[in-house]
């Protein structure tokens, strides 16, 4: 996938001018979050659960290597395949082995983050292999050519008219003057043309939202039943999953999947929740005659041993995005590539690199509300504020930024010299202010006055006033 | 080195040096065997509801929550004729997908009106399929179908309507009871080919957030409950 994270202050100002675009957003400000509240409300034991969700994972994590064996070793058992791949390019070159291998024409594909993550499709079509998203969100936006917005509802940034639009101009076998009125005509088109496919596929490619150690089973977790279909029909079933998502036992991934679909959707549990464990049995009558797991790394191991080793227990539900005021405001494509939000700024810049990726854990307010909804308690803010830093030590933020922080810097470990400048500043501030009290217009800090006034200090300042009252109140 | 080799000896180095020290491979083998052979419950979630908290009140109200629909009869031989009435009630042919489950053959339909059974698994043309569950789940209302001749898996995708026959005593209070169950029937650390969850018919929310019944599997979910 086209990297577009470097130019995020372009996207964002786009973003924030584009009227459907901000229509459409008011969607994941009111229901997402509403509904997320209303499920955990309900839940007395939902803390309990997120610190045991916790706990699991850590423990996954400090045993990584040795769970990966051993779920290997049982896919194995069940008549399974698994391959290893470190990087996207060796993923893609899995996948397109096995497609070749099985003559495949056309590939079925449940919702997978992963797919997008190694760019998957396009490589796929420049093969002459045909991906055919089956989920309604991840299939409007291909046939848009675009990329998802969100990680778990991909077109949320589209009103009901673009997706009409885009079935008419797409769907040229049906009548013209059909009705499409309703998003309910909607689905039933989107589900009647999706249902040939899924029936001529030749392979499914399904994500993971677990890999069970204990069973040497995966997991996904949805609720259209599109990933079922994917996985079932077709000869062939290509799980995608990285490494991370190994969980020990059947009962680890009920701690989980209890914290999972609360906090994503608001739901108690996902309608279909799917436990595959190899290929079709001696006596089965339908399920595909084969099982593929491609184990994806790409930079997850490395991670393991830095200080974003907690991003790790992401279980990409979601719930960071909806709460996050930046997400809220420009949405997805902003962020530039395939994970936007708190938990891109963060996995981002591991996977693409803070060169590219510098602005998007900058693009935060630190009001701390995406650690404060998320199911794995990953300390979002602190790893934001990692990276932050580590873009100052390599020198990559602007000159201009790094000289003023440099020179405040200097001015702070000097008390008497800050003192002095800040209150000459403060006292500068308050006439620009006027009787208002109101800056509309400040040198170098036009990016902040375009917007909104700057409140003019008045009166001493902080050290003055706590020297004349001598520390009482 | 292979990709296998390389992933895992990364994942060690990084371990190494976030935690300085690092118990050998061979102990953290078996603390990671210790967890999967032992299995810990964790924290489960309290069951009382405003429908009281007997397992089969609980389930009924939260599987009805999901849009399924609930009809509870005595015996298998009576759950023939509400799976008919359910047919009646949404005007569908007296036409039934199911498999080879044993079960079927305790389903006394009524006398006039036998409907044609196909047994096998779905292409895909059948507006009625019939399944039975290994069990149920009363937490989130959630039925479990294991995959297999006897409930072949597209019966539990393809068509329309999807009606599912589990008996009372095989509903659990929560998961891990179930995967007691599936422990024992399959053996530890087996699974069949696939168990499949569902509460509910399938469903999107892709469009404007709104929810719709009926996204890629059945828009409708019939459970009969057997309370023998």
């Amino acid at each position: 996938m086209e990297i577009n994270s470097p130019q995020f202050k372009l996207n964002a100002k786009t973003a924030l001018g584009d009227k459907q675009l901000q229509g459409a957003l008011g969607h994941v400000r009111e229901n997402f979050t509403g509904k997320r509240a209303k499920a955990r409300a309900q839940l007395p034991q939902f803390d309990d659960l997120r610190q045991n969700a916790r706990a699991i994972k850590d423990h996954v994590l400090e045993h990584l290597d040795v769970y990966l064996e051993l779920y290997e070793q049982k896919v194995l058992e069940s008549g399974g395949m698994v391959h290893w791949a470190r990087d996207a390019q060796e993923a893609r070159g899995i996948v397109l082995d096995i497609c070749r291998k099985t003559n495949a024409k056309t590939v079925t594909k449940g919702k997978s983050m992963i797919s997008e993550e190694i760019g998957l499709n396009e490589f796929l079509q420049d093969n002459d292999i045909e991906p055919i998203e089956t989920d309604l969100g991840e299939y409007i936006i291909q046939l848009r050519g675009e990329n998802p917005s969100h990680i778990i509802a991909p077109a949320v940034h589209l009103n009901m008219d673009q997706v009409r639009e885009e079935f008419r101009k797409a769907h040229t076998h049906l009548p013209d003057n059909r009705p499409l009125n309703e998003p309910q005509s909607l689905l039933s088109e989107a589900r009647g043309i999706l249902r040939e496919k899924f029936l001529a596929a030749d392979i499914g490619i399904t994500g993971a939202n677990f890999l069970v150690a204990e069973t040497g089973t995966s997991v996904i977790v949805t609720n259209e039943g599109n990933g079922d279909l994917t996985q079932t029909l077709p000869r062939v079933h290509v799980v995608l999953a990285s490494i991370e998502k190994i969980v020990p036992t059947l009962e680890d991934m009920a701690q989980i999947t209890r914290v999972l679909a609360r906090s994503a959707t608001g739901q108690e549990i996902t309608v279909y929740t799917t436990l595959s464990t190899g290929p079709r049995r001696k006596l089965d009558v339908d399920g595909p005659e084969e099982y593929h797991v491609i184990l994806l790394d790409n930079g997850r191991s490395k991670m393991l041993g830095n200080e974003f080793s907690q991003m790790l227990r992401c279980i990409r539900c979601g719930a960071c995005l909806n709460h996050c005021p930046v997400y809220q405001a420009i949405g997805g494509h902003a962020y530039g590539w395939v994970y936007p939000g708190p938990m891109g700024a963060v996995l981002t810049p591991n996977l693409i690199g803070i060169d590219k990726a510098g602005h998007l854990p900058n693009a935060s307010t630190f009001c701390g509300r995406c650690e404060a909804v998320c199911p794995m308690l990953i300390p979002l803010p602190k790893m934001m504020r990692s990276w932050r830093e580590k873009e100052f030590e390599r020198h990559l933020s602007p000159y201009s930024q790094r000289r003023g922080i440099a020179l405040w810097a200097w001015m702070a470990k000097r008390p008497k010299i800050y003192r002095f400048v800040t209150s000459i500043a403060a006292r500068c501030l308050s006439v620009i202010g006027g009787a208002n009290k109101q800056i509309n217009r400040l040198p170098m800090a036009g990016g902040w006055t375009a917007h909104r006034a700057l409140p003019a200090p008045h009166g001493a300042t902080f050290m003055a006033l706590y020297n004349r009252q001598k520390g009482r109140r | 080195m292979s990709a296998r080799k390389t992933i895992l000896s990364q994942i060690t180095a990084s371990l190494k040096e976030n935690s300085g020290t690092l118990t050998s491979q061979a102990d953290r083998m078996t603390a990671a065997e210790r967890r999967v052979n032992s299995h810990p419950r964790g924290v489960i979630p309290d069951l009382t509801t405003k429908s009281g908290s007997s397992t089969l009140s609980v389930f009924c109200e939260k599987a009805v929550a999901a849009q399924a629909t609930i009809k509870k009869v005595k015996s298998y031989a009576k759950a023939g004729s509400a799976v008919q009435s359910f047919l009646r009630q949404h005007n569908l042919p007296q036409q039934i997908r199911t498999g080879s489950d044993p079960k079927n053959s305790k389903l006394v339909w009524d006398k006039n009106l036998a409907p044609q059974i196909l047994v096998g698994p779905s292409d895909g043309n059948d507006l009625v399929c019939l399944s039975h569950a290994l069990g149920a789940v009363a937490e989130t209302g959630t039925l479990y179908l294991i995959s297999g001749p006897s409930n072949p898996t597209t019966l539990n995708f393809l068509p329309e309507n999807h009606v599912v026959i589990v008996a009372e005593k095989d509903i659990r209070k929560s998961y891990e009871g179930m995967w007691k169950t599936l422990r024992r029937k399959y053996g530890k650390g087996k699974l069949p080919r696939t168990v499949n969850m569902i509460t509910g018919p399938s469903r999107s929310a892709d469009i404007e957030q709104t929810l719709i019944l009926g996204a890629h599997g059945p828009l409708k979910l019939h459970v009969i409950v057997v309370e023998e």
